[in-house]
Formats: structure tokens, C-alpha cells, sequence
């Protein structure tokens, strides 16, 4: 009970503080809105708000899922073959070095303003830390127990079902678990940079009409979506990784 | 039974293994003692093929084969159980790799886990049990290999004495009840003392047989055994020799 409501506490007095800064400083609203201005907006404009965020969430989601799809296979190939892993691994990195936000025009050009470029920008950003961290995983595998499925006879397929994935599993979800906060930063860069919805685009709307209000709405709804996501990813952890749970477990019953 | 004829191995320009001949009969207990890093691991990575040898032949049954890989139970100083299986599942492993389970699988592993004293226990994690009880249920999956051959790698050097006895005990079980052929390799001659049918006392780089005993009376044994505790001085000196 008391784990929840420190931090509960701590939030309400933030945003007393920042109501009363606004109120005694007379501070105009198109600078920085009170927290009760942006709680009434959120209600009043909701359809609107809701609407823009359908549209952001799903180009996340479609993102998290087209990036998994190609991180997967590749940091299993990569595993299985380390020549693959020389020649990419290199690539993989220098890729990395790309300012994401830099190519963002260009998948404007070449994939529209529809939800397509945002959603490539996404997987983008995601794709590397979760094909880095999974490989990781892949080669942290105890060298004894490699050994033991040797012995036994049991071929790569065989070991990966049984023992690599399972292994990785941590891994994979501390990867996922960095990749669904990043994912939002891509899809919202795609739509700032040319879009129709979503809302990346609302926000760009409301700053240029000085509607401050609207950009901090925005951004609630962009934190609530990263806070889904990752609350999801937690729950599927605590679900499939039980067995590496100790720490938690302690933790929770204390 | 198992038959290794003329194994050698180079590692550099080091030859760890010459010439290197053994021969295992039928449902004997056979350990191997030697000064550390005298080549025993890198005899149970050619036997197993982990590593490939230079020269030399393999037999099981009188037929060749280039390693044990599938052919041998193994067994290792860890427990090396998979944390997110039970430990009934992870006896079962070597089966569930090959195919789905049945119910008599379990029926026999049960019956198994209560000959060695692990009965309650099926669906514990490793993690919730004590090091002696993993290393047991380590033994079981040992047997599910189901392979008339087992390979024990140092598996009593991890635990604690009383641990270690009770542990010994099963091993002996594992040859008589089920009729296992081992090769157990270890650096403490009282496990050799109490478990063996033979005694080879090897010898550092390359790696060679210097002598081989007989250990005197019936399993289980009491190393403490005026006769034993003879052989043993015997053992220890030789190994001094070899180093």
C-alpha cells in the first residue's frame, strides 16, 4: 500500500506546486498552462486527443511488432553463424550512429505522409537495441550447459527451444522493455516531420497557434501510452521469466 | 565394453594426450585420478566429441564410432539444472529433447526421485532446493540419458561432506540397479576409494597411465578401511610421481 502511495504523493505536490507557481506568478497560459487547465482540456477535447493517440499507438504498436519480426531471426542467425555476426555486427553498430531523427525526411519521401514512414521510424529506433540485447543473451549461455545439450545429442533447433531462448528471455525482455519507451520518440518524430494525424501532428498544430495547453495534453497521453507499453512488457515478463523472479518476489513481500 | 585405443590430442605444439589407451568392461565403475590440468577434461571433450582428437579410435559394443556424442550420460562437478524447468522436468530433460512426454515418463522419473530421496520434491524449482538435492536431481537426468554408458565429470567435488556421502551411495546405485558402465574422473582418491572397481592413476603431459589398483572388498566400502587407507598412501604416491 505504502509503495503506491509515496509516489502518488509526490506527484500530487508536484503538480500543487506548479498550479500555485502558475496562480501566484500570473503566468499566461500560452507559456505554461496550469495543471488544472491541462486536466480540463484533456476532458473537454477528448474525442479529439483520443482520436490522435488511436493513431500514434498503433503506429508504435505496428512498429514494436514489424521490428520484432526482423530482430528475432536475425540475432538467431547471427548466433548460429558467427561469420554472419562479423560482417553485420559492424553494419549493426554503425547504423546505430545514424541520427534516426536525420533520416526521418527521407522516409517522409519515400514512404508518404501516411502512417507507413511513421511506422518504419519506429521499428527503426527499436530494432537495435532488442537484436543487440537478444544476441547478448544468446552468447551469455553457460558454456556447461551448452555442453550438456551437446551430449545429449541435441541439435541447434533443439537448443535454442530448450535452452538459448529461455536463457535469453531476460535478455530479450530488458531489451523490449527499452524499445517500447523509444518507440513512441520515433513515431512522434515521424509525424512532426510530415503527417496528416496522430499526435505528433496535433502538437505541431496547437505550438505554431501558441496552444500550449494542447502540446502538454499531448504529452500526457504520450507518457500514458509509454507507460501501457511498459507495464505490458512487465507483465508478460513477470509471466514467462518467473523462474528469474527472486529478487521481486523478495522484494513484494517485505 | 568401451574401448579407447591410442587417443591423442595436441594442443600448440603441447601434446596433452598420447597414446593414450583404456579400456572399460561391462557395468564397471572406473575412475580416473590425476593431478589437475593433467588432460582428464580434454579426455571427456574427445570422448564426447566436444573437441576433435588427432589420431586414435573409438569403440562401443566392438562397433566404431567417431565420438559418445548421444551414446552417454553425462554428469558434471554442476549441477547444471535449467532454472526455469521443475526439477522432475529437468531429470526428464535428455527424454523431452528428443520427444513429447508421456505419463510414464513421470511415472518412472517418480519412482526414480524416491529411490533418491527426492520424493516431494518433483515440482520444486532448483532454485528452492539445496545444492546436495540439485546435484541428485542432476543424477537422475544422468540416468534418463539412457544410455548404457555414463560420464561423471568431478560431480562430488561441488558438495559438502555429508552431502557427499549420500551421494556416493547413489552413484553405487546407479551401477548395480541400473546397470550403468561409468567413467568418473575426480581428484579426491577417497571418492576413487569408496566407488571404484579400478583405480587409474594418471600422469601429466602427455597425459598416461601410470598405475592401476584393484580396490579390495565388496561396495559400499569404508574408506577408512586399514587395507583402503594403505591403498590410498599408495594412490597418493603415485600421483606425486606422475607430476
Amino acid at each position: 500500500m505504502t509503495g503506491r502511495l509515496i509516489p502518488a504523493a509526490a506527484t500530487l505536490s508536484f503538480a500543487l506546486c506548479w498550479e500555485a507557481f502558475c496562480r501566484l506568478q500570473e503566468i499566461p497560459h500560452f507559456i505554461l498552462p496550469a495543471p488544472s487547465r491541462i486536466a480540463i482540456l484533456l476532458l473537454t477535447e477528448a474525442p479529439l486527443l483520443l482520436k490522435h493517440a488511436a493513431v500514434t499507438t498503433f503506429e508504435i504498436a505496428l512498429g514494436i511488432v514489424f521490428s520484432l519480426a526482423a530482430a528475432l531471426p536475425l540475432s538467431i542467425a547471427m548466433f548460429f553463424s558467427p561469420l554472419l555476426e562479423r560482417a553485420l555486427s559492424p553494419l549493426l553498430i554503425a547504423s546505430q550512429a545514424i541520427p534516426v531523427f536525420a533520416v526521418a525526411p527521407l522516409l517522409v519521401v519515400w514512404f508518404g505522409y501516411g502512417t507507413g514512414s511513421k511506422v518504419i521510424m519506429a521499428a527503426l529506433i527499436i530494432f537495435f537495441p532488442v537484436t543487440v540485447t537478444l544476441l547478448q543473451g544468446f552468447k551469455s549461455c553457460d558454456p556447461g550447459y551448452q555442453r550438456l545439450f551437446f551430449v545429449m545429442g541435441a541439435d541447434f533447433r533443439k537448443t535454442l527451444r530448450f535452452l538459448y531462448w529461455p536463457w535469453a528471455l531476460p535478455y530479450f525482455f530488458a531489451g523490449l522493455r527499452v524499445a517500447v519507451s523509444v518507440a513512441a520518440i520515433g513515431a512522434v518524430i515521424g509525424e512532426w516531420v510530415g503527417s496528416l494525424e496522430g499526435l505528433g501532428y496535433l502538437m505541431m498544430q496547437a505550438n505554431a497557434r501558441l496552444r500550449v495547453d494542447m502540446v502538454f495534453a499531448c504529452v500526457v497521453l504520450l507518457s500514458c501510452i509509454g507507460l501501457l507499453l511498459w507495464g505490458g512488457v512487465s507483465r508478460l515478463e513477470a509471466r514467462y521469466v518467473r523462474w528469474n523472479q527472486d529478487t521481486k518476489e523478495i522484494q513484494t513481500n517485505k | 565394453m568401451l574401448e579407447i585405443r591410442h587417443f591423442s590430442k595436441d594442443f600448440n605444439g603441447l601434446p596433452v594426450l598420447s597414446n593414450f589407451s583404456l579400456a572399460l568392461p561391462r557395468n564397471s565403475f572406473t575412475v580416473l585420478v590425476g593431478p589437475s590440468g593433467c588432460g582428464k577434461s580434454t579426455l571427456f571433450d574427445l570422448l564426447m566429441g566436444s573437441v576433435s582428437r588427432d589420431g586414435g579410435r573409438l569403440f562401443l559394443f566392438g562397433a566404431e564410432l567417431p565420438d559418445l556424442r548421444g551414446e552417454a550420460g553425462y554428469m558434471a562437478q554442476k549441477d547444471l539444472l535449467l532454472p526455469w524447468l521443475s526439477l522432475i522436468q529437468n531429470a526428464l530433460l535428455p527424454v523431452m529433447v528428443k520427444r513429447k512426454l508421456t505419463s510414464d515418463d513421470y511415472k518412472e522419473a517418480k519412482n526414480l526421485f524416491s529411490s533418491l530421496e527426492l520424493s516431494g520434491f518433483e515440482n520444486h524449482y532448483p532454485r528452492q532446493v539445496s545444492g546436495g538435492m540439485a546435484q541428485r536431481c542432476a543424477l537422475a537426468r544422468t540416468y534418463f540419458f539412457r544410455a548404457p554408458l555414463a560420464l561423471l565429470d568431478e560431480p562430488l567435488s561441488a558438495v559438502d561432506a555429508l552431502t557427499r556421502q549420500s551421494l556416493r551411495t547413489m552413484l553405487l546405485l546407479l551401477q548395480s540397479r541400473f546397470e550403468k558402465t561409468i567413467l568418473m574422473v575426480t581428484h579426491d582418491v577417497d571418492d576413487a576409494l569408496f566407488l571404484a572397481d579400478r583405480i587409474v592413476v594418471l600422469s601429466r603431459s602427455p597425459m598416461m597411465v601410470t598405475q592401476e589398483f584393484i580396490p579390495e572388498g565388496k561396495k559400499p566400502r569404508n574408506p577408512s578401511n586399514t587395507e583402503l587407507l594403505h591403498l590410498k598412501e599408495h594412490i597418493l604416491r603415485s600421483l606425486q610421481e606422475g607430476r
